[in-house]
């Protein structure tokens, strides 16, 4: 599936995960860090990702300006 | 469509959504934010807090206006400006603007290498001043911040890691309004980063992703990074962490002191705001960095308004 990743943006190809949780732990991603965002909804964590999906993993932590 | 662990809750849109005005609203009433009939100016820097702020403020009936912040930091700042501009002229509302080097002669990358400061510390007093002052030339008795739970509770731990008894002291989610000062109110302070960004998504408001590049690597976001670890294993422990201490031991920390501190304030000799020397560090920062000839004017903040 096509994973964009952003800060800085960029698109990655990842194979052989079924879940927004086992995306995040494959990509040692903290997920009280981010919203995913899965063919341009919001999902859970809990949430189920099929090969054909586009996810967003969008970064939420502010160190700056609010 | 969203989890919110803390509240062991997936939440639907609509669901969502009641749960984040209720969390504004509780914020609102618990601390006595904002009184009925008061106008609230909202600072806003085009990021995902500042537009929920503004927009869940106006959902609960406020009238809120915006006030943007012109920093001067390249591309960012360029980028930032243009969210802003678009969520007023989305919802018809009004916005005011300030750009710091158009109309003080320096901005945050020059300030703080001539005060020889980090950049956040330059940016952080221009801002305070500046929404300060034009909340009181705008006659808003309000000033509201978008801060959220995330960012309260990375400052509670970076203050509790220092015993920093004097800024605890300071940390609440309302900073009472005195002689010279706006009142300044944190409502989103019951919402963590996750919901706020969540917020902006459902509601189709586009704001910038891209973060500060001046901030990238302070301490503030190396608390972040713990406290979601520790969120990660225990949820509920960022908002325990924060309300907590707000409950229960910031009453210890409040310093008769520092109130009286605010009491022995003068008129700064340049701009009039209030300071405990003869000219406040905002000014003595612009006269420092200022790259224009001295008598560019420092009165009244240049407040242009969009809507």
């Amino acid at each position: 599936m096509k994973v964009v990743l952003r800060n800085p943006r960029r698109e990655i190809d990842v194979d052989g995960v079924r879940s927004v949780h086992a995306l995040l732990t494959r990509l040692d991603v903290v997920a009280e860090s981010v919203l995913v965002i899965c063919n341009d909804e919001l999902v859970t964590r809990d949430a189920p990702l099929k090969p054909t999906d586009v996810v967003e993993i969008r970064p939420v932590v502010s160190g700056g300006c609010r | 469509m969203i989890d919110v662990r803390r509240h062991n809750a997936n939440f639907c849109r609509d669901c969502f959504l009641h749960h984040c005005r209720e969390q504004v609203r509780k914020a609102i009433a618990e601390y006595s934010m904002i009184e009925p009939g008061e106008r609230v100016l909202v600072a806003v820097s085009g990021g995902k807090d500042s537009l929920a702020a503004w927009d869940l403020l106006r959902d609960l009936g406020y009238e809120v206006d915006g006030l943007y912040l012109g920093l001067g930091i390249g591309e960012y700042s360029d980028a930032s400006g243009e969210y802003a501009r678009a969520y007023a002229q989305r919802i018809g509302g009004n916005l005011r603007e300030i750009d710091l080097r158009a109309d003080y002669g320096f901005d945050v990358p020059s300030g703080a290498k001539v005060a020889h400061r980090a950049p956040c510390g330059a940016c952080g007093l221009s801002k305070r001043h500046l929404f300060n002052s034009a909340a009181l030339e705008g006659d808003y008795p309000v000033v509201a911040t978008g801060h959220n739970l995330d960012d309260e509770a990375a400052v509670l731990l970076g203050n509790v890691l220092r015993w920093d008894t004097e800024y605890l002291a300071r940390q609440y989610p309302v900073l009472p309004g005195a002689p010279g000062f706006a009142r300044k109110v944190k409502p989103l302070v019951r919402l963590g980063e996750r919901e706020t960004a969540a917020y902006c998504v459902l509601q189709g408001i586009d704001y910038i992703v891209e973060e500060c590049p001046m901030a990238e690597g302070n301490r503030h976001l190396g608390y972040k990074d713990v406290l979601n670890a520790l969120e990660e294993r225990s949820p509920g422990t960022k908002a325990a962490f924060l309300n907590n201490f707000l409950d229960r031991a910031h009453a210890r920390f409040d310093d008769v002191e520092i109130r009286q501190e605010r009491a022995d304030l003068q008129p700064c000799a340049r701009c009039g705001s209030p300071t405990p020397g003869e000219v406040c560090a905002f000014c003595r920062l612009q006269e420092r960095a200022q790259e224009t000839p001295r008598d560019v004017p420092v009165a009244a903040p240049v407040v242009r308004e969009r809507s």
